[in-house]
């Protein structure tokens, strides 16, 4: 070994560990189709202003978001339901301690076709066409046609939400059809005039949302905790978050991270308007 | 010599380790499949499996009867098999014995770039354009389905079958015979369809992502494949035995029915039945175009009810069952893939065996 070797061999470990501090931070989100667009305007905001910091946004349903955050295959999973005892066991055992954050609160709108005259029903309406005992619309007051019940599948987070808040875990009819997102349910109950779904407040554009128990589906309504189907939703961390991800979390209480929320049709927690936090 | 014998030895060994590689593949899946599906049926037994039509899989308590599925995973296959086959055997034999070799040339690269489309796509157009086309226009696409399918054979049977009866008349009298014949069994096809395509465009869809709309998908899906085998299947019948067929007399249909298709059943078998597995095993198309309703229809033929199927619930729950502490929810996908596993298993046995007799009809043995 001669001294140009060992000054090759210095540079290049120099260059290296330079390499380490100028290299990009990753945050690496997964999780709930609901939550996915706070977390994608979140991200897009975030690293326009911290450009050394890459954020990616995947949404495969809340379920996949707990199994990817317990696996650590995730920095923030985006749930659109709290975790569930048997995901907190698991995340034990993989020591993983999960830490919930609610970043927003969303209503569950039911949504039909614009055509269609009904304009409110009542909880127990809901519950009844669900489960198939309402099969026509002429029985709520609507034209002589069978309802297309349509909902999300099993696998995402506001089904569950849906069967908890509305259907009182009673099995919906085996006519139920199941869709794999909100949009796809939009876009169904938009083209079926029969239809009716349940979606998430940011996805009732272009059709008609019905009223609850005679209370419609508003952020104000949500905020106030009058419209019944309604819930927050959850960014969880491993622990503590520090550094960027605690910075990205703090954006949900800036008036910036409000108007975001609120651009893409949820509802932002808290009034209280804090300063973007300092960067670390 | 020794060498040589050695070097022979392991070319063989070296081979057959090759080829070994892909049925150990099918045995590791087969092995994996079971053993996580195996679990589910010791506990809850194969009574509910196979005959309960209640799929609750996240109901309290929960319900993991999969005969609606089943028999929604049946009829979306048999509608697409009613799609496929017939067009694809027609558009294999156009291309192989009637249009032009040019023409060929440039028509079968064309339908196999049906196979190049992701399935993604298909499911997508199914959803956003065929669903709310079968909403609104239904009944109007029925009846002319009806009219274009109808039509054509109407015609070819009534001139077919004027032909054969007049021949049983005296000489001089077949000309007029066969006219009288033609119109008066042209009338009787249009008043018959008619009356189907009235009744066909009274039909009216309520929900457009149903088995008729995964079915029609998947049969296109299925045409590149059933095209391009039964199209090869054909041609290697080869020139030798046409050129017979025609230096003994036979006319180009004759040649076509009884000694092109014959010859070359084992080949179409082949096609029909890789044509199958394609849309058995299809997920996305079926997930975005079905409905995903776990019921049986009813009536049992009706295909304009939304259905669910095994591949579009294994695909669909996979996400919420939890497989860290393994429950059942996760297991009876496993169980279900296992059925799945089987049936294509069996499918592909009965198309072999197909082939085989075929084989040994032909070849005199």
């Amino acid at each position: 070994m001669n001294w140009k070797t060992i000054g090759t061999a210095t540079t290049v470990a120099a260059l290296l560990a330079s390499g380490k501090t100028n290299a990009q931070e990753k945050i690496v989100i997964d999780g709930s189709t609901t939550v996915g667009p706070i977390a994608k305007a979140f991200a897009e905001y975030y690293m326009e202003r911290n450009p050394g910091v890459a954020i990616s946004v995947s949404e495969s349903g809340s379920g996949n978001g707990a199994k990817s955050l317990i696996n650590g295959a995730c920095h923030i999973a985006t749930m659109s339901r709290a975790m569930k005892e048997n995901e907190l066991a698991a995340a034990k055992e993989k020591g993983v301690t999960p830490m919930a954050h609610v970043v927003a609160m969303d209503g569950i709108a039911l949504i039909v076709h614009p055509s269609n005259p009904v304009q409110g029903l009542t909880l127990e309406q809901v519950r009844n066409i669900y489960k198939g005992l309402v099969t026509n619309w002429k029985e709520l007051g609507g034209p002589d046609r069978p309802i297309v019940v349509i909902s999300r599948d099993t696998n995402s987070g506001t089904y569950e939400t849906f069967e908890e808040l509305v259907m009182k875990k009673e099995k919906m009819s085996e006519k139920t059809e199941y869709v794999g997102s909100n949009g796809a349910i939009r876009q169904r109950v938009l083209t079926t005039p029969a239809a009716i779904g349940y979606v998430g407040l940011a996805f009732m554009e272009g059709v008609k949302a019905l009223t609850i128990n005679g209370v419609e589906p508003s952020a104000e309504t949500v905020v106030a905790g009058t419209y019944p189907v309604a819930r927050p939703l959850f960014m969880y961390t491993n622990g503590k978050p520090e550094g960027h991800v605690a910075a990205f979390l703090g954006l949900k209480d800036t008036k910036d991270g409000h108007r975001l929320i609120e651009e893409i049709g949820f509802v932002p927690l808290r009034p209280k308007v804090a300063e973007m936090p300092k960067t670390p | 010599m020794r060498w040589e014998d050695a070097t022979r030895w392991m070319g063989t060994m070296v081979l057959l380790g090759v080829a070994s590689l892909s049925i150990l593949a099918v045995l590791f899946i087969f092995y994996f499949i079971a053993k996580e599906a195996i679990p589910f049926f010791a506990v809850r037994g194969f009574r509910e499996f196979f005959t309960s039509p209640e799929w609750y899989p996240s109901g309290h308590p929960p319900r993991f009867g999969t005969a609606a599925i089943l028999y929604g995973s049946a009829l979306v296959t048999l509608g697409a098999i009613v799609v496929a086959v017939p067009i694809g055997l027609s558009a294999a034999i156009c291309l192989s014995d009637l249009l032009p070799f040019a023409v060929r040339q440039a028509a079968k690269p064309i339908v196999e770039l049906l196979a190049a489309i992701p399935s993604v796509a298909y499911g997508f157009f199914a959803l956003v354009v065929l669903a709310p086309l079968l909403q609104t226009r239904g009944g109007l696409l029925f009846r002319t389905v009806v009219w274009a399918i109808g039509a054509p054979v109407g015609a070819i049977l009534a001139l077919m079958l004027s032909q054969t009866i007049s021949l049983r008349f005296p000489a001089r009298w077949q000309r007029g015979a066969g006219l009288v014949l033609l119109a008066g069994l042209g009338l009787a096809a249009w008043a018959l369809l008619r009356s189907l395509a009235g009744r066909a465009g009274q039909l009216t869809v309520e929900s457009g992502t149903n088995a008729l709309n995964a079915s029609l998908i998947l049969g296109i899906m299925a045409l590149p494949t059933v095209v391009s085998v039964a199209e090869d299947a054909l041609q290697a019948a080869g020139r030798e035995i046409r050129e017979g067929s025609y230096a003994l007399g036979a006319t180009r249909s004759e040649t076509l029915l009884r000694v092109v298709l014959p010859a070359s059943l084992s080949g179409l078998a082949a096609a029909v039945i890789l044509g199958v597995m394609r849309a058995v095993g299809e997920t996305m198309v079926v997930w975005m175009a079905s409905g995903n309703a776990a019921q049986i229809p009813r009536p049992w033929y009706n295909v304009l009810s939304p259905v669910r199927t095994l591949t579009a619930t294994i695909a669909g729950d996979m996400g919420e069952a939890d497989h860290v502490t393994g429950s059942e929810r996760y297991a009876v996908l496993f169980a279900m893939a296992l059925t799945l596993l089987v049936f294509s298993l069996l499918c592909n046995l009965v198309g072999e065996w197909l082939v085989r007799r075929s084989h040994r009809r032909w070849s005199g043995g």
